[in-house]
């Protein structure tokens, strides 16, 4: 038995989903085993992390007790029944809180699950509870949590990346080997990059929002939070496909990510043409960011890649109008919390009206953050502004759209860096919203233009030893393509770091490990 | 507060009324627009409802297949284009009984638009052009308790029924109807009676006033006599009758009328009108500056109904009102003068369940525009509204054709059909009111009138039969009425014979 938890083979938190449902396949493990040993290292190492909101140990036990019977009776319900997963808390979940990281929701308790969660609970996964998160998913950081920010697992005083901070610290800190995030401008991939996690933004339509609390309605998506890339094609054949409740959600026939994913890991991309994106590295990106990119770039090659520069003029316009087409969105969003029918109500003194008690409650309920952004939107929106703002916004998205287009002509995917420099302190950016927004940069056109994209660890940056993104663009509907070169970049890294770069990690704390059954210590 | 009111002949003569007429349909679908909830009327406060009708976090609207085929059906018939591509806009606004605080309904991207509706006044035919039709959500139901006025104002508090939120409506905007002049109440009332109608035969809405399920704003500014220029437009709501249009549009003409007389200004307004006084009162103060923000719903994809479904909808259209109109005039046999009042009382539809019940045309014409109409209109109501269904106006007309009843007794008849007795039968039952066919209880009257007579009847022995009269008077007076006057005429002739 070693001090640490978590010392690679020796405990079953350490273990992919991949691994872990290889296990209870086996039988050489219980999903109630599993569960416990992530209910344990929640309650060792979350007083740090603050990855969660809320943690349900009471029914994560049960569920994973009733996909242990499954497993016994000889029917598991799919690959990764009995693997427990964190959800973040603007997915709604029937009978859990579900805040958005939000005061205004605070005691909200859904009465339905979003089609994610029913998909996860059909699959088998116990869900080990919420997510912490900026609010209404309105950040880069989570310190915009009405809860307090979560912690960057490599450095408790660095951000953990938003607005999904909490799924990927909770998958860096080994308290769950899976989780879901949503991304609406790179809110899985930028924590993703910032934490040494794999995170994967689905092509629009591709995974159902409905149950997903929408911050913008027409970039939102929910996609895996995961340590191995395959863990996340894996959770994507779980959690993906057509819902007819999910109007923009796409019929269209999914081949299995996890078999693009076992294809990539053989590591040969002979033939695969990588675009290098121009306006998405060099100046504003931290100089071990950029090499740790470079590097991986080089591995491709190696693996029998032809790179090639692709430039996408109107990128440079992606953020001007991000920052519009959200808040418009958003503003509208969030009109619906009124204080009137659930979370919170503040009622003024006296004798106040309806209108009193709505204003009065958001007011309250609204952190500087969201509030911002209506202030923003309703703006934009704004009779007299909307062409001039949301109008013009829509036609610069049109234009991203088309640079995809000209691109994917040169080449199968294309590359960047994730976000511009690894994770910065806390506090650093909070009262500077512009710089804040900025970490977006490379991620939001592919919001825009609603195409998918991967982001995997690239290392860890000489200059402060914190991790480093690489994002993997490819068309609508070619999601498979992120898994196959993603896969392939992961075991070519591996290789040269001799196991996963989150062994690199420090272990935070001396909790109990749990033997991994016939294995020594 | 009492508004000055100028006379409304003076009014029509120094002013020209511009109106435009705003109708929404709550459409008769199985289910909502966005969700499965039912739309059935008059269930449970809150009992049809789920997480999308109630705007809950997370939730997503998927659009009913039904009532867009029943948008375009409606378009058609009102002889609009049809979009190729259109889509649902946000229309943001807060209010309680408004589950997301947008309703989600359509901007500039209509489904149908540029149609018109020909209506019929005292015999002219009308061209109201139709602006536009577009789908979008009925809100929630707000119930203010409390207070005397069951508005907002003064109410203890508010209850809000989301029963209602979420069913399918069309709204159906007029282009400004120009160069009515005095008739322009009658023309607004014609062609929400005309609109009724034509729903009707679509199928698509139950189109009850009363219930709420086909509702009318009426707008509507003076200019000057001759003037070009459209003045400033007031807003009408809870116009909830054909008849409540017409008064609504009168009061409107004669009060501001009075206001520009005296030299002041029309305030743009939203107006309520009432039932009880046939008087409209301030509502809220509206300018074009009220902001909705319109967007296009992102989680909905655009309408695109393909050219082929649109021709096919278009070819199952039933037969235009007209026709349909001209057709029912040659099947019951009406001249051009009956088939009018018969439009103008707004009994097509009455007369032709009626008649589909089985009565004649010309007894089921008389008792629907002669006899209840009359009624209708002493009690203030519409024709619809009168508690007589089609179906017990034919049978009272069979008891008359059986001999059992006369005008006279049908009448009484329809008094307690009216006055909640129950069905004919049971009505000529309870008030005895059956024909006395007993030949021997009429020759005894018959002798007593004879009696009672003696020179008129040695008139009639001697041939003259029309003094018959004035013995068959007597006889139903004995009797009554309850005789059949025809017997009674042969019962008379055979004794004086």
């Amino acid at each position: 038995m070693t001090e640490q938890g978590k010392e690679r083979g020796t405990s079953l938190l350490d273990k992919s989903a991949a691994e872990l449902a290889d296990l209870l396949a086996a039988g050489e493990t219980t999903s109630v085993a599993i569960t416990q040993a992530c209910l344990d290292r929640i309650a060792a190492v979350d007083t740090d992390i603050h990855a969660f909101l809320h943690v349900d140990a009471e029914g994560a036990l049960a569920q994973a007790a009733a996909s242990d019977a499954r497993r016994s009776a000889g029917e598991p319900a799919s690959p990764l029944d009995g693997v427990p997963i964190a959800v973040k808390d603007v997915l709604a979940t029937e009978g859990l809180p579900t805040t958005c990281g939000s005061k205004i929701l605070e005691g909200w308790i859904p009465p339905y699950d979003a089609t994610v969660v029913e998909r996860l609970k059909d699959a088998g996964l116990p869900i080990l509870g919420k997510t912490n998160m900026d609010e209404f998913a309105m950040g880069s950081s989570t310190e915009h949590s009405a809860y307090g920010p979560t912690h960057n697992p490599w450095d408790l005083d660095r951000i953990p990346g938003g607005s999904g901070g909490g799924s990927a610290a909770a998958v860096a800190a080994f308290e769950a080997p899976l989780a879901i995030g949503t991304d609406t401008g790179g809110s899985i991939r930028q924590p993703g990059a910032v934490t040494g996690t794999v995170g994967l933004k689905p092509t629009y339509g591709g995974i159902s929002r409905y149950g997903l609390v929408a911050m913008a309605n027409s970039l939102d998506q929910v996609g895996p939070v995961t340590r191995t890339v395959l863990d996340s094609a894996l959770l994507h054949d779980v959690i993906g496909g057509h819902d007819p409740r999910d109007s923009t959600s796409i019929d269209h026939p999914w081949a299995s990510f996890a078999e693009a994913a076992r294809t990539g890991a053989a590591g040969d991309l002979s033939g695969v043409r990588v675009g290098v994106i121009t306006e998405l590295g060099g100046e504003g990106y931290q100089a071990g960011v950029q090499q740790r990119f470079d590097e991986s770039v080089a591995l491709l090659v190696k693996a029998g890649a032809e790179v090639v520069e692709v430039s996408c003029p109107n990128f440079v316009h992606a953020l001007a109008a991000y920052y519009l087409i959200m808040p418009s969105e958003a503003s509208s969003n969030l009109a619906r919390f009124d204080a009137m029918r659930y979370g919170l109500r503040v009622l003024p003194d006296g004798d106040p009206s309806a209108e009193d008690v709505m204003r009065a409650s958001r007011d309250a309920g609204f952190g500087d953050e969201v509030k911002r952004r209506i202030i923003l939107g309703t703006y934009a929106l704004s009779s007299g502004y909307y062409d001039a703002y949301y109008g013009q916004a829509q036609k610069i998205r049109t234009l991203i759209s088309r640079d995809f287009e000209a691109a994917f002509e040169k080449a199968d995917v294309l590359v960047s860096p994730t976000a511009p420099t690894t994770a910065f302190k806390l506090g650093e950016k909070l009262d500077d919203p512009v710089s804040m927004y900025l970490n977006d940069i490379a991620t939001i056109p592919a919001n825009l233009a609603g195409v998918p994209g991967l982001s995997l660890p690239a290392g860890l940056a000489p200059e402060d030893g914190l991790p480093v993104g690489f994002q993997i663009l490819a068309p609508a509907l070619a999601d498979d393509r992120l898994y196959r070169v993603g896969a392939a970049l992961e075991a070519l890294l591996e290789a040269e770091w001799g196991g996963p770069l989150l062994d690199q990690a420090p272990s935070l704390s001396d909790v109990e490990p749990v033997e991994t059954p016939g294995g020594a210590a | 507060m009492t508004e000055t009111l100028m006379p409304y002949d003076d009014a029509i003569a120094a002013f020209d009324p511009a109106m435009g007429l705003e109708v929404h349909v709550e459409l008769s679908t199985n289910t909502k627009m966005f969700c499965g909830c039912s739309v059935e009327f008059g269930a449970e406060p809150n009992t049809q409802t789920c997480p999308t009708c109630l705007g809950l976090p997370g939730s997503l609207p998927v659009i009913n297949g039904k009532a867009v085929e029943s948008a375009i059906r409606i378009g058609l018939a009102l002889n609009c284009e049809i979009a190729e591509w259109c889509r649902m806009a946000r229309k943001n606004y807060f209010y309680p009984d408004m589950p997301k605080n947008f309703q989600t309904s359509q901007y500039d991207e209509p489904i149908a638009f540029d149609g018109y509706l020909d209506v019929e006044v005292d015999g002219e035919t009308y061209r109201v052009e139709i602006e536009r039709a577009h789908m979008e959500e009925d809100t929630g139901k707000s119930l203010h308790v409390g207070g005397a006025t069951g508005r907002i104002q003064g109410a203890d508090y508010s209850l809000v029924d989301y029963n209602r939120a979420g069913i399918p409506l069309i709204e159906i905007v007029t282009r400004p109807i120009l160069g009515a002049g005095e008739k322009a109440p009658a023309v607004a009332r014609a062609y929400v009676a005309t609109l009724r109608d034509l729903l009707l035969g679509l199928d698509v809405s139950d189109v009850r006033m009363e219930q709420g399920s086909m509702r009318c704003d009426v707008n509507l500014s003076l200019a000057p006599k001759g003037s070009d220029e459209l003045g400033t437009r007031t807003e009408t709501k809870n116009v909830n009758s054909l008849r409540s249009v017409e008064r609504a549009a009168r009061f409107e003409v004669s009060r501001q009328a009075a206001l520009l007389q005296a030299g002041e200004s029309i305030l743009q307004e939203t107006r309520h009108f009432h039932e009880d006084t046939g008087s409209t009162t301030s509502g809220r103060e509206k300018s074009d500056a009220d902001d909705y923000r319109y967007f296009p719903e992102p989680d909905l994809v655009p309408v695109a109904p393909s050219r082929e479904w649109v021709a096919e909808l278009k070819a199952a259209l039933p037969v235009p009102l007209r026709e349909q109109r001209a057709q029912l005039q040659a099947d019951w046999g009406f001249t051009d003068l009956e088939m009018r009042d018969v439009v103008a009382a707004e009994a097509v539809g009455l007369i032709a369940e009626t008649v589909a019940a089985g009565a004649p045309p010309q007894a089921a014409r008389k008792w629907w525009v002669a006899e209840l109409t009359r009624r209708a209109n002493e009690d203030g109501v519409e024709l619809t509204e009168l508690p007589i269904t089609p179906a017990q106006v034919a049978a009272i007309q069979a008891l008359v054709d059986a001999g059992t009843l006369n005008d006279k007794l049908a009448r009484q008849v329809f008094d307690g059909v009216l006055a909640g007795e129950g069905e004919p039968d049971a009505v000529v039952a309870a008030r005895g009111l059956a024909v006395v066919s007993d030949d021997g209880a009429l020759g005894e009257a018959i002798d007593r009138a004879i009696e009672a007579n003696p020179d008129v009847a040695e008139k009639i022995r001697d041939g003259k039969h029309a003094a018959a009269g004035a013995l068959i008077g007597a006889v139903m007076k004995d009797m009554k009425g309850q005789a059949d006057a025809g017997r009674v005429r042969e019962l008379i002739l055979e004794k004086l014979a």
